[in-house]
């Protein structure tokens, strides 16, 4: 493990628990994720790794426990302000969820739309980060036109068009060829190194290897000290 | 910060993608207005009908036989001071009896072998629009009835009494009718609203997660309510005035042109017909908003 001693925590875990009824998801959850890091939660499927990132960016509640994102408690945030909260990360999902009846364009640009955001502006910057991810040449095709690979890259655009402090990942490669797959971690690490913190959820451990980051490894609802890979 | 013409692009956007529920929803509030407007025309025109009947209005006074012509003036001034007359007109028994030959024309010669004139004096009194109601023209004909020169006192039209009831009781019913298909209509296009916001829950839960506001979502559903509401009001009337002008020609030259003129509805009910319109629109997406994204 590396040394987090002198690091600043971005989100803090305290004692979460999430359950589902009788079921736990997640059980006792203490866990700090730092400033610019590059973290991996690592776990099989059912281990509750989306679960915690759906308490992160406020899905869904916590059961018990305290969440502390960029020094603000979660569980204390009013509905009014959940949106400016979100607005602090960038979301990618192993089924991309893009709006299929918007092109590559308004998908992206939704993002700062939400923000109200000046439209001349919103051109600028959609096309900069489109560039970026290598999608600049199909910014008015639809989402069901294009490849999966493709469609995650879109996603990765709208994840950081906003510029969000945090970049969360569920299983952003689970759907993808190996090469498709290369390309988004790539692409992941590209805004890593312009300060975001990355936080990947993946069961995929070759995935990891290539990667290098801290690993932390959730098995079920709990977490554990991560096993050498 | 707000972006009004994103807000107006986005609900024509979606009204384009959902022109199937649109159309419904916007024929619905058509045929709402239709029929709601059309009472509402309906209750104008009987109304003038009934204001020109009314205008008619006269309480005739007969004087008893031998009245003198010298208290003639004092009598007039007496009546015409009583509260709701407007005007008084005194017509002597020789007038009467012209009038009558007049009316009769052929037969009028049977008139001619009268030795004495039959007719009384007679005043005939108007009354002021504003108090037309049916207890005045009756506590005033009682009045009249009391004086001690006068004989009787006829005001005819004791139907109209009875019709304006039933009118009135019409009205009622036109009103409570147009409650009804207010409500029907709010409830249709909270319903569609809603389809339309399943139709498209993953979007919005898309929108939610990249930090939309809810006003951000919500705002384009606001407007494409009140494009609907507009639409389906707009639309309403319009067919109105298609079938208004097909009837008003027939009814037009069936009735006694001179004493009223059939209208269509005025600008200011034509403009808060298609307000109230947009409100029911507003109001079905508000209600079905509230809920969905409580949730």
């Amino acid at each position: 493990m590396i040394d987090t001693q002198d690091k600043i925590a971005i989100i803090r875990m305290f004692h979460v628990y999430r359950n589902y009824g009788p079921k736990n998801a997640l059980i006792d959850i203490t866990l700090d994720i730092f400033k610019s890091e590059f973290l991996f939660i690592n776990g099989p499927s059912g281990a509750g790794k989306t679960t915690l990132l759906r308490l992160l960016y406020l899905a869904e509640p916590v059961s018990d426990g305290q969440i502390l994102v960029d020094g603000i408690n979660l569980s204390r945030i009013s509905h009014k302000n959940i949106p400016h909260m979100r607005r602090k990360f960038g979301i990618v999902f192993q089924d991309y969820k893009l709006i299929p009846t918007k092109t590559v364009y308004e998908n992206v640009a939704l993002v700062l739309e939400a923000a109200g955001q000046k439209r001349r502006l919103i051109l600028k910057k959609v096309k900069s980060v489109l560039r970026t991810v290598g999608m600049e040449q199909r910014l008015n095709a639809l989402p069901p036109s294009l490849s999966g690979g493709e469609q995650q890259r879109v996603a990765i655009a709208r994840a950081v068009i906003g510029d969000p402090k945090i970049i969360l990942a569920d299983e952003p490669t689970g759907s993808l060829d190996a090469d498709a797959a290369d390309l988004i971690v790539d692409l992941l690490k590209k805004f890593h190194t312009r300060g975001a913190t990355v936080v990947i959820a993946t069961h995929d451990r070759t995935l990891i290897q290539k990667t290098g980051g801290r690993v932390v490894h959730l098995n079920s609802g709990r977490l554990q000290v991560a096993p050498d890979i | 910060m707000i972006n009004m013409t994103l807000y107006f692009k986005r609900a024509i956007q979606d009204i384009r993608q959902n022109r199937f529920l649109n159309a419904v929803t916007i024929i619905t509030i058509a045929l709402a207005i239709l029929i709601v407007s059309a009472f509402a025309l309906f209750f104008i025109n009987t109304n003038d009908l009934m204001n020109a009947w009314k205008e008619g209005i006269r309480i005739m006074a007969y004087l008893k036989q031998g009245t003198p012509q010298a208290e003639i003036p004092e009598l007039k001034k007496k009546i015409q001071n009583m509260y709701g007359v407007s005007a008084i007109r005194f017509i002597p028994k020789e007038e009467g009896l012209k009038g009558l030959k007049n009316q009769l024309k052929r037969q009028s010669s049977l008139l001619d072998n009268l030795k004495e004139n039959p007719l009384p004096d007679t005043f005939e009194i108007r009354m002021i629009a504003s108090s037309q109601s049916w207890e005045r023209v009756e506590i005033l004909a009682r009045e009249i009835e009391k004086l001690s020169r006068v004989e009787a006192v006829e005001y005819g039209q004791r139907w109209l009494e009875r019709f304006t009831n039933i009118f009135n009781l019409f009205r009622l019913a036109g009103y409570a009718l147009g409650a009804l298909f207010f409500m029907a209509t709010i409830f249709f296009v909270a319903n569609t609203i809603r389809l339309v916001l399943y139709s498209r829950r993953e979007e919005v839960e898309i929108m939610r997660l990249v930090g939309a506001a809810d006003g951000f979502i919500k705002m384009p559903f606001y407007i494409e309510g009140l494009i609907q509401g507009a639409l389906g009001g707009i639309i309403g009337l319009a067919a109105l005035f298609v079938i208004f002008m097909l009837i008003s020609v027939n009814v037009q030259q069936d009735f006694s042109a001179d004493l009223f003129h059939i209208r269509f509805l005025p600008p200011s009910i034509f403009l808060a017909v298609i307000l109230s319109s947009m409100f029911v629109g507003w109001l079905g997406c508000y209600l079905s908003l509230k809920q969905y994204l409580k949730t």
